[in-house]
């Protein structure tokens, strides 16, 4: 950077289980997204090493991951050829879940932010991964997209595990059981929701 | 071992993945599609053997011209080509690396195996072709022919890998290969044999590894008709230390590249 280096995360340390739903909090800027890609492993960490003993998803965001000028059913089949899936019998699930219509054979550049949140969230379901990791995009949507997504997402994947970055508080509150709070390039992590809420707060007061 | 194993066959999936998805996006659906792998090379080589014939045999060898042309240019597109397509890969592709398994190595490895298959189908077929019109004899020891073209492929690919990761840390090096790219090109090999030049501008040429390539793939084409030079050792030293080099650079790119 401009002034120098910049330590986004200082010597992070922690074990996520099987099954864990954690909700990450912070300020702008505190590094979540940094945070998330880093384990997800789209990004390398300066130093220090990751070992995942289960399979995660890629970071669920705003943006990345598709190929524009493709279709959304050739990234599918792109995105479920790299994770060694079939992609054959998921096409309907991922029409179905994303509410593309016709737009699934169109180029992905022409795509709203939403739909292209949509389409990543029903890939992903459809690879089955272990753990998601959810940056930001679990708010896009209609109601009828969030009864979808509370259906499929935490009902009938109760058993796998998420990390979610989320600045609604009520998102973090519902699905999390554990939750951290990135402040000053360390992360602060608390069992119970309330006192990472409290803790949140005072730290960004 | 078994994880090795796994590692490959990941891989390979990734490689496999992104070739046909590198095909869709550059080809796409319209019109002869994929066939414009091979079609373009093939373009290229036959409007360069008709220039070259019009033009007459500049040196009054008794080399045919046909020959000589789809040897010396289909050689050039092969090696050429390959850095042309990795130098400044990494920031379109940046969304992909989203994903785990899509790393830099995996997104140059897919492209140069497209732009080999391009230039080989495309050597092979216009051969092929004009063997069958009576324009060309067949190569009189296949096996310089191929060896020829694999040290090409191979200095190509570690040439192209170099400055492929080096492009990824400095926009100079696009600035640079260009105009190099376009010097290198009548210096290569392509349009003369090192015989017909003097002594020292041998010597002088003989330092550019991708001369031996050719030398060696027209004396297995051409057999007695030339007398050639070349030599393989060097030319595989070469490619060795370029392979290093380049691999070594993608490691440390890959450290530094963010995904959009």
């Amino acid at each position: 950077m401009r002034g120098g280096p910049h330590t986004v995360l200082d010597n992070l340390s922690f074990t996520i289980q099987r099954g864990d739903k954690i909700g990450v909090l912070g300020r702008n800027g505190a590094g979540k997204s940094t945070l998330i890609r880093i384990l997800s492993g789209a990004e390398q960490p300066t130093s220090g090493t990751i070992q995942r003993g289960m399979s995660l998803s890629w970071p669920l965001a705003f943006g990345g991951a598709f190929q524009g000028s493709l279709t959304g059913l050739d990234n599918l089949k792109f995105i479920c050829r790299i994770y060694g899936v079939p992609y054959e019998d998921k096409i309907s699930y991922v029409q179905d879940f994303s509410e593309l219509g016709k737009y699934l054979r169109e180029p992905v550049k022409t795509y709203s932010s939403g739909m292209r949140a949509r389409l990543a969230f029903a890939i992903s379901m459809a690879i089955e991964f272990d753990c998601f990791l959810i940056d930001e995009i679990i708010s896009v949507g209609d109601v009828r997209f969030h009864a979808k997504c509370q259906h499929e997402l935490f009902e009938l994947r109760r058993d796998r595990g998420f990390i979610i970055v989320s600045h609604e508080a009520h998102n973090i509150r519902e699905h999390c059981t554990k939750a951290c709070v990135l402040h000053k390039g360390k992360l602060h992590e608390f069992a119970d929701i309330d006192a990472a809420y409290s803790f949140y707060q005072e730290a960004t007061a | 071992m078994n994880e090795t194993f796994k590692a490959c066959r990941v891989q390979c999936r990734v490689i496999a993945a992104l070739l046909m998805r590198e095909v869709i996006t550059r080809y796409g659906r319209h019109n002869i599609g994929f066939m414009w792998l091979f079609a373009e090379p093939m373009l290229f080589t036959l409007g360069v053997t008709a220039l070259w014939s019009l033009i007459g045999t500049v040196h009054d060898s008794a080399l045919p011209i046909v020959a000589f042309a789809v040897t010396g240019y289909s050689s050039v597109l092969l090696w050429r080509n390959m850095p042309a397509k990795l130098v400044c890969s990494i920031e379109p592709n940046l969304a992909l690396m989203y994903h785990r398994n899509v790393k830099i190595i995996d997104i140059f490895l897919s492209r140069l195996l497209l732009e080999a298959a391009g230039a080989t189908i495309s050597f092979i077929v216009l051969s092929v072709i004009w063997i069958a019109l009576g324009m060309m004899k067949l190569p009189q020891d296949v096996l310089k022919v191929l060896l020829g073209w694999f040290m090409l492929a191979w200095f190509g690919s570690a040439l192209a890998i170099f400055l492929g990761a080096l492009s990824g840390r400095s926009e100079l090096v696009d600035k640079f290969w260009h105009p190099a790219s376009y010097i290198l090109f009548p210096l290569s090999g392509a349009a003369y044999m090192v015989d017909w030049l003097p002594k020292s501008a041998q010597e002088a040429v003989l330092w550019l590894p991708m001369v031996h390539g050719v030398e060696l793939l027209r004396d297995g084409y051409f057999g007695s008709a030339v007398k050639t030079h070349y030599d393989v050792p060097y030319m595989a030293v070469c490619c060795l230390i370029l392979t290093v080099l380049g691999l070594s650079q993608v490691r440390v790119v890959s450290r530094l590249v963010t995904p959009e």
